[in-house]
């Protein structure tokens, strides 16, 4: 049922309206109607008193299920989302106009839906966080449905910042409760109401659970949102920012009155933002000039009668915020869309403009007015019928002392009030002269526009005269639900004879329309101009504060300064690496046994250090630079060998020689030096920096290196090498065979820098027109070298898999002999001779490499398993034609490739006319 | 012999930390490239050091290297001449663009007040 508008309803409206808006809307009706059939299909056993459920582990380890409860409350719920948006649905195809997506309204409108029933539906406190948190989002994309508006994006944002903060706060709180509970799921839960309340975690719990419900249903004073929200479509204020979503604070308070409620604190803090909310919210609508804002702040106002009525801990005053929901739902929902008939059709909301419309449009005025009335609490109506529930709820309020005596009179007020704001609905829009200043000549809407008010103010009009045949079963069994115990006998009954909240009924529509009739006469409420404060400034004001603070703290830290990232890296890197040293963690060393040194070690390293501070030394002066750590690398390479890795010492080796090539060329193209510009002080901080991390490495090194060695998985390397892997050198048996798929990724990743390199350089590139000669020796020498480095290189790839050597060796040894053919001959010459094309030729070996892994399929085995077999080449000898080697080609390929197409690329840029390193570079 | 390595490992780190730390261009990639010999050398390092122990299977020898160090930083080496190439390449597009090879925060030459 949830599933049905989650995936349906979000991804059918968009394709529909591709045919035509009408057909997206009756897409989007038909999920709706689809659901609401198997909603009601469940509800037989649900009126019965029990409830439906059902589980799906999801995340068990952290307590999330995917476990959906369908009792009386839900239902309750669910049929109103439901059914509204069955009306919302309809009445959003005339609304929109022809030129706005109607598609993407649908969509985020079902997607809207599915997160509503997903928070009434659900058991488990963390999934309900989930769809609380989807009704945010889909909610912030519905108030900015029409993108282009100012106003709409900023109140999508400010709905979306404080319903969103409310829900991390409801997420805190619901974590507390798990905690104390040891469970989430909500029906386990409301066993333990006792224990949860003696928790002393418990007031916590219950502060940022309220935090999310009170901004959700826009509670004073973090109700300011919901005015700003108005900017959405008016099908979204009556669906979402009346009916239901607003609602669903609401909903949380009663779905977790069985767990949170009934003690002192729960009624103190409940009731008494409940009241505070009604009062100030009836008042501050009356001097609303916009109609949807007049609307929002009486929702408000509606909202905080209900959470008044559930903080009381009463069963009586559970039926009445029940009743009152599905009341409000009803006439609220009806008074927006009359209000976005009234907007559509004549261009504006401004009740200062609109007078006199009953002319017009006799049929809407007529229905808005039943409905303004059941706001009002007029007889015969819904809404007094709950009304009338809530004087009698506040007449009871006895055991909290202070708010017990105000709560009569606030209530009053606030029928007062809302009387009031009621009136001034109805006489400013439809009477009160004549309309001026409209941009469109008012005029009735289409027929199945109006349809949707009519259905939902003959609902009003039918609660209102009977509501033991209409709703009375199912607001039992939801109160029952939420309460948590059996209900006493009432009735909801039109006529309780001459009482109290009759008299107080009585009063606040004679006082209301009396304010009203004094406002308007004596005080002129056309004129009033709303000033000051207001919460909605004091947010936005934090809210730029905020921006302008992460912006200055921005450019602190990110100030377009290399050096300035690189230093805090390096800062922060030796921090993390220093602390856990620092705090003690080090293992107790033994006496560390050093392997005697010979002479060469320290002979190499003394190259090493010399190389290494010279390439520091010599750093302004690049050319030396780049030959001295050159050397730093030879003595790698040497070391390599020394310590038993013949495979790196190639490798090292002719990367060494590439890479110095590419430097060398690099540098024809950029300063030949670098002056110096940094402070004194500058660089001792940086020497201090580097001494810092050159330490922090070395005696980390070192103290592995002295340390035995643990458990590695070396021994099955060296021992499934041959048997399983085919060849005898482990570290090429590795590369290839036991972690192939490592390596894909490795030369995919050396091809996309190389692409990479070309691709930025591309546009640089110009064939030199005028090759330097190159020496004839050299030349001579070049062509004679070719043919015997190629042979060398496959000598090399072919013994790879068994001796020092393989596709990555072979590669750059191939590539060197190609470069010096460059050298030799001249960029232009070399490549008409080898009329090659890198690009091309990484892109080989990447297709190689993965073919070869994806052959291994055609056996029926996982990608990249290997074979192999030993036939024996005359002169070469034993060859391990493993397929494994066919992979290896692969990395062969794209090595030579992607070195290449990096040297060349480098080598086409000319030194053209902007290329001469400017002059300020060289001096300054 | 221990102390060797790791002095000379620091040595490198610390000498490509403070080229790093240059505000031109090509000091940056000389100090990249400082980086990986002594990263690479680090990692292989971490197999600890072997004498005469090349991982090449031959039967009835033991003292094997530890080969997987050997694998990783192998890709590593060849990977980091491609990372160079790659701020090679960027560097010298930067100095086309701007007519500067700084990369101090303090804008091209143009925008560069010269004292």
């Amino acid at each position: 049922m949830v599933l049905l508008p989650l995936v349906a309803g979000v991804m059918l409206p968009p394709l529909a309206a591709r045919r035509s808006r009408t057909a997206a809307a009756w897409t989007a009706a038909a999920v709706t109607a689809a659901s609401l059939v198997v909603l009601l299909s469940q509800a037989g056993p649900v009126l019965r008193g029990g409830a439906v459920a059902a589980r799906w582990a999801w995340l068990p380890e952290l307590g999330l299920e995917l476990s959906l409860r369908l009792d009386g409350l839900a239902l309750l719920f669910a049929v109103l989302i439901l059914a509204i948006g069955l009306l919302i649905i309809l009445y959003a195809r005339y609304y929109l106009d022809a030129a706005d997506p109607i598609g993407k309204f649908y969509a985020q409108l079902m997607l809207f839906m599915a997160a509503m029933l997903g928070i009434v539906l659900a058991d488990n406190l963390l999934l309900l966080v989930f769809a609380w948190e989807l009704t945010s989002i889909s909610s912030f994309l519905l108030i900015g449905y029409w993108d282009h508006r100012a106003d709409a994006r900023q109140g999508a944002r400010m709905a979306l910042a404080v319903t969103g903060g409310g829900g991390l706060a409801m997420l805190a709180g619901f974590l507390l409760l798990g905690h104390i509970g040891g469970t989430y799921e909500i029906s386990e839960l409301a066993r333990l109401h006792d224990p949860v309340h003696e928790h002393p975690l418990y007031l916590a719990a219950l502060v940022l659970v309220l935090l999310g419900a009170f901004t959700k249903s826009a509670q004073f004073p973090l109700h300011f949102w919901l005015p700003e929200a108005m900017a959405a479509p008016t099908p979204v204020s009556a669906y979402l920012h009346s009916a239901t979503m607003v609602k669903a604070g609401v909903f949380l308070l009663m779905r977790l009155y069985p767990v949170l409620g009934g003690g002192i604190e729960f009624e103190y803090i409940v009731t008494g933002v409940g009241l505070a909310t009604l009062v100030f919210a009836a008042y501050v609508a009356i001097f609303k000039h916009d109609l949807k804002g007049l609307l929002a702040y009486s929702t408000i106002s509606h909202l905080g009668l209900i959470v008044f009525l559930i903080g009381l801990d009463s069963p009586l005053s559970t039926v009445a915020a029940v009743f009152h929901v599905v009341n409000h739902a009803t006439f609220k929902a009806s008074l927006f869309m009359a209000a976005g008939i009234i907007d559509h059709e004549c261009g504006s909301r401004d009740m200062r403009k609109l007078n006199g419309l009953w002319r017009f449009m006799p049929y809407t005025a007529t229905l808005a007015m039943i409905a303004a009335a059941a706001m009002a609490g007029v007889p015969l109506l819904n809404g007094f019928l709950s009304k009338e529930m809530f004087f009698a709820e506040a007449l009871e309020v006895e055991q909290l002392r202070l708010l017990g005596a105000v709560a009569p009179y606030a209530a009053a007020l606030g029928g007062i009030f809302s009387v009031a704001y009621s009136a001034r609905f109805v006489h400013d829009v439809f009477f009160h002269g004549e309309p001026h200043d409209l941009p469109r000549t008012p005029h009735e809407p289409p027929r199945f526009m109006r349809l949707p008010v009519l259905v939902l103010v003959a609902l009003c009009v039918a609660v209102g005269l009977a509501p033991a045949f209409t709703v009375e079963a199912i607001v039992r069994i939801a109160a029952e639900d939420s309460y948590g115990g059996p209900m006493p006998p009432y009735t909801i009954a039109l006529w309780h004879g001459f009482n109290l909240p009759l008299l107080m009924s009585a009063v606040a529509l004679g006082g209301g329309i009396l304010m009203y009739w004094l406002l308007q006469h004596q005080y002129n409420l056309h004129l009033h101009a709303p000033s000051g404060w207001t919460l909605r400034l004091l947010f936005q004001h934090t809210h730029d504060r905020g921006i302008a603070l992460a912006r200055a703290a921005t450019a602190r830290l990110a100030n377009g300064s290399l050096q300035r990232y690189l230093a805090l890296l390096a800062a922060a890197a030796l921090a993390t690496g220093a602390a856990p040293f620092l705090a003690g963690g080090r293992p107790a060393a033994a006496a560390p046994a050093y392997a005697q040194a010979d002479a060469l070690a320290l002979a190499l390293w003394l190259i090493l250090a010399a190389a290494a501070l010279g390439t520091v030394a010599a750093h302004r002066h690049r050319v030396v630079a780049v030959v001295l750590a050159a050397v730093v690398g030879l003595v790698v390479s040497l070391a390599f060998v020394y310590f038993s890795a013949p495979d790196l010492a190639l490798t090292q080796l002719s990367v060494e020689v590439v890479t110095t090539v590419l430097l060398l060329m690099a540098l024809a193209l950029l300063p030949q030096t670098s002056p110096a510009e940094s402070t004194r002080s500058r660089r001792l901080r940086d020497a201090a920096l580097a001494l810092a991390a050159g330490t922090g490495v070395a005696a980390l090194a070192h103290a592995v290196l002295t340390r035995e060695r643990g458990d590695s998985i070396a021994w099955y390397f060296l021992e499934k090498s041959v048997p399983e892997g085919g060849g005898s050198n482990a570290v090429n048996v590795i590369l290839v065979d036991f972690r192939g798929f490592d390596t894909l990724g490795e030369i995919t990743v050396l091809g996309i820098a190389a692409l990479g390199a070309a691709a930025l350089l591309a546009d640089l590139r110009v064939t030199r027109s005028a090759p330097l000669d190159p020496p004839l020796l050299l030349t001579t020498a070049a062509r004679a070298l070719l043919p015997l480095a190629v042979l060398v290189s496959v000598y090399i790839f072919l013994r790879g898999h068994n001796e020092p050597g393989g596709g990555f060796i072979a590669g750059l040894v191939t590539a060197i002999a190609l470069v010096i053919q460059y050298m030799a001959l001249g960029q232009a010459d070399a490549e008409a001779r080898l009329r090659a094309r890198y690009d091309r030729t990484i892109g080989a070996g990447l297709l190689v490499a993965a073919g070869t892994g994806m052959a291994a399929w055609l056996f029926g085995a996982p990608f990249l398993t290997s074979a192999y077999g030993h036939p024996v080449l005359p002169l070469i000898g034993e060859v391990p034609l493993a397929s494994a080697a066919a992979f290896d080609l692969g990395v062969y390929l794209t090595v030579v490739g992607a070195t290449l197409l990096a040297i060349a690329a480098v080598g086409h840029v000319t030194r053209g006319p902007g290329a001469a390193p400017p002059p300020d570079a060289q001096g300054a | 012999m221990e102390l060797l390595v790791a002095s000379g490992i620091g040595l490198v780190a610390a000498c490509g930390v403070y080229l790093l730390l240059r505000g031109r261009t090509f000091p940056v990639v000389l100090g990249l490239a400082l980086l990986s010999y002594a990263v690479n050398f680090f990692i292989f390092a971490m197999g600890r050091l072997t004498l005469g122990g090349a991982p090449i299977i031959k039967p009835g020898s033991t003292g094997y290297a530890d080969p997987l160090p050997q694998a990783l930083v192998l890709t590593a080496i060849v990977i980091g001449f491609g990372m160079i190439a790659y701020v090679l390449a960027l560097a010298i597009r930067v100095c086309r663009e701007t007519g500067g090879d700084h990369v101090d925060g303090g804008g091209s030459p143009a925008e560069r007040e010269i004292p």
